[in-house]
């Protein structure tokens, strides 16, 4: 029983590495750009709930409701002024600017919120479980996971059901005869990078109500997160869930038999799948 | 003739590697124009440098009395001037249906062409239309291409090596399909290497050599001579 308990928490905390994931999933299956700053967007994402939720006293996910078209604006923006200047045949450039990006956010948000460990205070949600037969499951990780399936579903439908989604699809196969069509790449970058950002604040819910974060919190998340595209393969959303669950799995069960493990559980968990599967799980046949 | 698209004095650079030496074509509403010339004659930078792959200066290229030269792609479909690009350029993450609807993206205007109408210039398409475009033969592919491109509705259509690499019979069953794109008042400019074929389609042709204009005219008052000539730079007998 003990072991089945230790299976479901794993994969419903892969809920929590996946909604990390996806954003940077969808931008890099788009525009082939590795985000470096994408832990510290997802820490900036839960600093403004916590600051909406603290200064106005909504309720967090209000908060996140209302955080969510400002993230999408700041995603939008970043990509369309700074990061679409970065993208080209050499790999170089994305990397060093968004890396700059992770420690200028860092930094602002030490300026701004100082060092200490925050938390959003979600209430008696906190602790709620419901039982499924013999097992207790908390509420919060469940609706994590719940969470992570509807956002890597509303992506899939939104990349393979409309005609936004075909443009982003057209634009990452070739960037030239997109523009034949009249897709104007700069934009859709933007779009998805937006999109990317509201993905990163329901994550940053998630994040900011079960764990205590920081300033530097970001390139933690930016490990898992990344553990888990790679893990099931660049390019493929649903692979990214699978990736997300391994590791959540890894790291429980890794824990469940020394509470030391569990990093270095889900880190082997990562080497081993790229020992056996080098791309991946479910790598995209075009690349 | 009053020319709807025209390229004037239109030069075209790949960085330092100047493609185009000032070439002038004139374009008459409902007119087929082809463009002839050997590899690397410049056929395909022009037709990028219309379409606004390759940009120019602005006034090189004019449009119903604007000038386009320096519009980015998206802004020249805009304005109905769409392109079959080389090598067809297919999307492989979509369907044949797909690559099709993304033909309308930038331009959803009124006009002859829908999926309807080009699915019944082109029917195989209909029975391929849930298979990714890159499974299809080379010729169903190049049906996707023109499709894709006339699902803009366009004005002027550019058509660049439609023929290339496919078998005569399939060249034959493509270009079947031009009367009934011409009869919906569209000009056409295409680029082959085909001579016999352009000849064939085409209302007036131009020879491009070494990114120059070298011969012109109606097909039937251009001899033989004239178009080797224009074409490889020396007289037939000097081949021979």
């Amino acid at each position: 029983m003990r072991f089945i308990d230790t299976i479901v928490q794993g994969v419903l905390l892969g809920g929590l590495y996946a909604l990390f994931a996806a954003g940077l999933s969808l931008v890099f299956g788009i525009m082939r750009l590795v985000n470096l700053a994408h832990g510290d967007l997802i820490v900036l994402a839960a600093f403004l709930i916590l600051l909406l939720t603290s200064a106005l006293g909504l309720n967090p996910f209000l908060a996140a409701l209302i955080a969510a078209p400002l993230m999408f604006t700041a995603g939008w923006a970043l990509q369309y002024l700074v990061l679409n200047r970065t993208l080209g045949k050499d790999v170089l450039p994305p990397l060093l600017v968004t890396f700059g990006i992770s420690i200028v956010l860092q930094n602002g948000l030490l300026e701004a919120f100082s060092a200490d460990s925050r938390r959003v205070s979600i209430g008696t949600l906190e602790s709620a479980s419901i039982a499924v037969g013999q097992l207790n499951v908390g509420l919060m990780p469940l609706m994590t996971f719940l969470s992570a399936l509807a956002v890597i579903f509303s992506l899939n439908q939104l990349i393979y059901r409309t005609a936004l989604g075909r443009a982003f699809r057209a634009t990452s196969d070739d960037i030239v005869t997109a523009g034949l069509m009249g897709i104007r790449p700069q934009r859709v970058f933007a779009v998805a990078t937006g999109l990317a950002m509201v993905v990163v604040t329901i994550a940053a819910l998630y994040l900011g109500t079960r764990a205590n974060f920081d300033p530097t919190s970001g390139p933690s998340r930016l490990i898992y997160a990344f553990e888990a595209v790679i893990i099931g393969g660049l390019g493929s959303l649903w692979g990214t869930l699978a990736g997300g669950v391994i590791l959540g799995v890894a790291q429980t069960v890794g824990a469940a038999i020394n509470p030391e493990w569990q990093i270095l559980a889900g880190h082997l968990a990562f080497l081993a799948v790229l020992v056996i599967r080098p791309r991946g799980l479910f790598p995209r046949a075009v690349d | 003739m009053t020319a709807m698209l025209e390229t004037r004095g239109l030069k075209a650079f790949y960085g330092d590697f100047q493609a185009l030496f000032g070439v002038d074509i004139a374009v008459a509403k409902g007119e087929t124009v082809a463009i002839i010339g050997a590899n690397g004659a410049g056929k395909t930078s022009l037709m990028r440098a219309i379409s606004g792959v390759l940009s120019s200066k602005p006034e090189m290229v004019v449009y119903r009395d604007e000038p386009i030269g320096a519009l980015a792609a998206p802004d020249v479909l805009a304005r109905g001037i769409a392109m079959v690009p080389e090598g067809r350029r297919l999307f492989p993450s979509l369907s044949v249906e797909e690559n099709l609807l993304i033909g309308a993206y930038g331009r959803k205007g009124q006009g002859p062409w829908t999926l309807e109408t080009v699915y019944a210039l082109f029917p195989i398409l209909r029975e391929r239309r849930n298979n990714p475009a890159t499974a299809l033969s080379g010729g169903q592919q190049q049906m996707v291409a023109i499709g894709r491109a006339l699902m803009s509705n366009p004005d002027v259509l550019l058509c660049d090596e439609i023929s290339l690499g496919l078998a005569p019979v399939v060249v034959r069953d493509i270009y079947a399909a031009f009367p009934r794109i011409r009869e919906t008042g569209a000009s056409i400019v295409i680029v082959e290497q085909d001579i016999a074929q352009a000849l064939k389609v085409a209302t007036r042709v131009y020879c491009l050599m070494e990114g120059r204009v070298t011969l012109s005219g109606r097909p039937d008052a251009l001899t033989r001579e004239q178009i080797h000539q224009a074409y490889f730079g020396a007289p037939c007998h000097a081949l021979h």
